[in-house]
């Protein structure tokens, strides 16, 4: 098993300066999810106006892995349509389900992919998306 | 006499294998045990030899799977010291054992007011049932509150449990703070009130010798994978009193005496509470499994695990940065923890990377979690099987996470 496969710098770099980590005054919609089994939570704002995604940001407890993946989504969804920010989502659980994806728009992102040889850890990984997409369709 | 734990080892086929090129380090036995070849060939041997379902049949097969069935249960009665066979009810597990209680004794004896007392320590499967039996009942359920290293005090037993309590439910050990509570003493405490004693043995019955009538508890439920026997069998005891006086929660096959199309009669204890095919297999499983912890000896166990965890303890409190949950001084071989601000999800995996199998999360413990101000925590459970070398391992890749995650 090689760890740095799962413990990749960008992800390190993440999880130690996480993006977008705090909460807006107002004028945000929150979504709050849990990871039963492990005990990791998330609460994700998204100011949305129009079909734009213009801000997010979380707060949370988790792993490097979750707190990670959640700060990369929180950048790369910021400024995408609605529409996007889904097509990402999907690409996203695409790259977990096995498949090759490109991300050229966010290349973090790729660093993620090692998670795929822990399948444990897929769930970790997933929980900020799931959110994400939680709040995107109770917008829609 | 003293355990042989290297020479135990080589008992259980799973723990000789290599996870990542290392040798297996199993330290999440309080989660689930692994099995000795005794207990998988008494099932291979059952099955190749004996299978048929139990009190049904006149054929020998039936016959043998029946006697293998109900021997298994006598071999529970003497395990734990309950005064008759009719006492022990075989279940799927704790869990199930304990809903039992609520479901039945609960329902029938817990009203508006009434009030059921238990602590924060709780498993998930021994709160729910009774915080869910108090919202239907409009029951009040009370707390224990813990000491800070989480020990019960019985002063604060004897403030909470009143006259209007009509159970108390508690684990005999914690599996996340290793606390060996004073069963016997809180037993007596609530019968002064009138109140039943339920037991959560999951994490007693497979390390100490149990004696369900020494304790005087009216309701003592465990489970058999975490003692070296197969998942899917458990058992609860109870006091034949009660047990006779309580309504089956499930309807079918097995438990019945007489059927009509409009109502029906149930057989005698302890069938009765055992409607369906039983988890037959599992109970002979169950039975090869108190042979074996019998020929070791439970006292040796206890006096093994007690060592080590001490051993472990001191090793671990070497580890700056490492913070160790409950009290110092440990009787049980539970070590929950938490390295440095490194998430226990990432210590379990770096440790998986070396062989090292432990346990990170909330342990189906989330009130004590909040208690502990951790959101998750860490935790190597040991067993007879293991050995110093396997705290030495765990120490060192510690060290190594610290160093990786640094």
């Amino acid at each position: 098993m090689q760890l740095d496969d799962l413990y990749r710098r960008v992800i390190m770099d993440h999880y130690k300066n996480p993006r977008n980590r705090g909460k807006f005054e107002e004028g945000a919609l929150t979504v709050d999810l849990n990871n039963p089994t492990c005990g990791d939570r998330i609460s994700l704002q998204l100011i949305v106006e129009g079909d734009v995604v213009k801000d997010a940001r979380f707060t949370g407890e988790g792993c490097s892995i979750s707190m990670s993946s959640a700060s990369m989504m929180t950048e790369a969804v910021k400024g995408r349509t609605i529409e996007d920010a889904m097509e990402l989502a999907g690409r996203f659980s695409r790259l977990m389900m096995g498949e090759t994806v490109e991300f050229d728009d966010y290349e973090d992102l790729e660093a993620l992919s090692g998670v795929r040889k822990f399948p444990a850890r897929i769930k970790c990984a997933t929980l900020a998306w799931n959110a994400l997409k939680k709040g995107i369709q109770a917008e829609i | 006499m003293s355990i042989h734990a290297e020479e135990l080892k080589k008992q259980f086929p799973i723990l000789q294998q290599e996870i990542n090129g290392h040798p297996l380090v199993y330290l999440d036995s309080a989660a689930s045990s692994q099995k000795p070849m005794v207990v998988i060939e008494a099932l291979k041997h059952y099955y190749e030899w004996d299978n048929a379902n139990v009190h049904r049949g006149v054929h020998t097969l039936g016959s043998r799977a029946t006697d293998a069935y109900e021997n298994a249960r006598e071999k529970v009665a003497r395990f734990i010291g309950a005064a008759r066979r009719e006492e022990i009810i075989f279940t799927r597990g704790t869990t199930t054992s304990l809903n039992l209680v609520a479901s039945s004794y609960g329902a029938a004896n817990v009203g508006e007011g009434d009030e059921i007392v238990i602590t924060p320590m709780e498993h998930h499967s021994n709160l729910i049932p009774w915080q869910q039996l108090a919202l239907k009942k409009k029951a009040v359920l009370k707390y224990i509150p813990l000491q800070p290293d989480g020990h019960i005090d019985l002063a604060d037993a004897e403030k909470t449990i009143t006259p209007k309590t009509k159970i108390v439910a508690t684990a005999y050990v914690s599996n996340v703070l290793g606390v060996v509570n004073p069963i016997k003493e809180l037993a007596a405490i609530a019968h002064r009130n009138g109140a039943v004693m339920v037991v959560d043995g999951a994490q007693s019955t497979p390390h100490m010798k149990v004696d369900v009538q020494e304790l005087d508890v009216d309701f003592y439920a465990f489970s058999g994978h975490k003692m070296c026997a197969p998942t899917g069998i458990g058992v609860l005891y109870g006091k034949k009193q009660l047990l006779e006086a309580m309504e089956p929660i499930e309807y079918g096959g097995e438990m019945i005496d007489d059927v009509g199309l409009y109502e029906s009669s149930w057989k005698e204890l302890p069938w009765k509470f055992e409607g369906g095919t039983p988890i037959i297999s599992g109970a002979v499983g169950l039975a090869a499994a108190i042979d074996f912890l019998e020929g070791i000896g439970l006292e040796e166990i206890h006096r093994h695990e007690a060592k080590l965890a001490t051993y472990a303890m001191n090793r671990l409190s070497e580890i700056e940065g490492l913070t160790l949950y409950g009290p110092r001084e440990r009787e049980v071989g539970l070590i929950t923890f938490n390295l440095l601000d490194i998430h226990p999800h990432d210590v379990a995996t770096v440790l998986d990377a070396s062989g090292i199998a432990i346990r990170a999360g909330h342990h189906c413990c989330q009130p004590l979690m909040r208690w502990l101000e951790a959101s998750a925590t860490a935790r190597a459970s040991l067993y007879l099987y293991n050995t110093e070398q396997d705290i030495d391992r765990l120490a060192e890749a510690l060290i190594q996470t610290k160093e990786y995650f640094g």
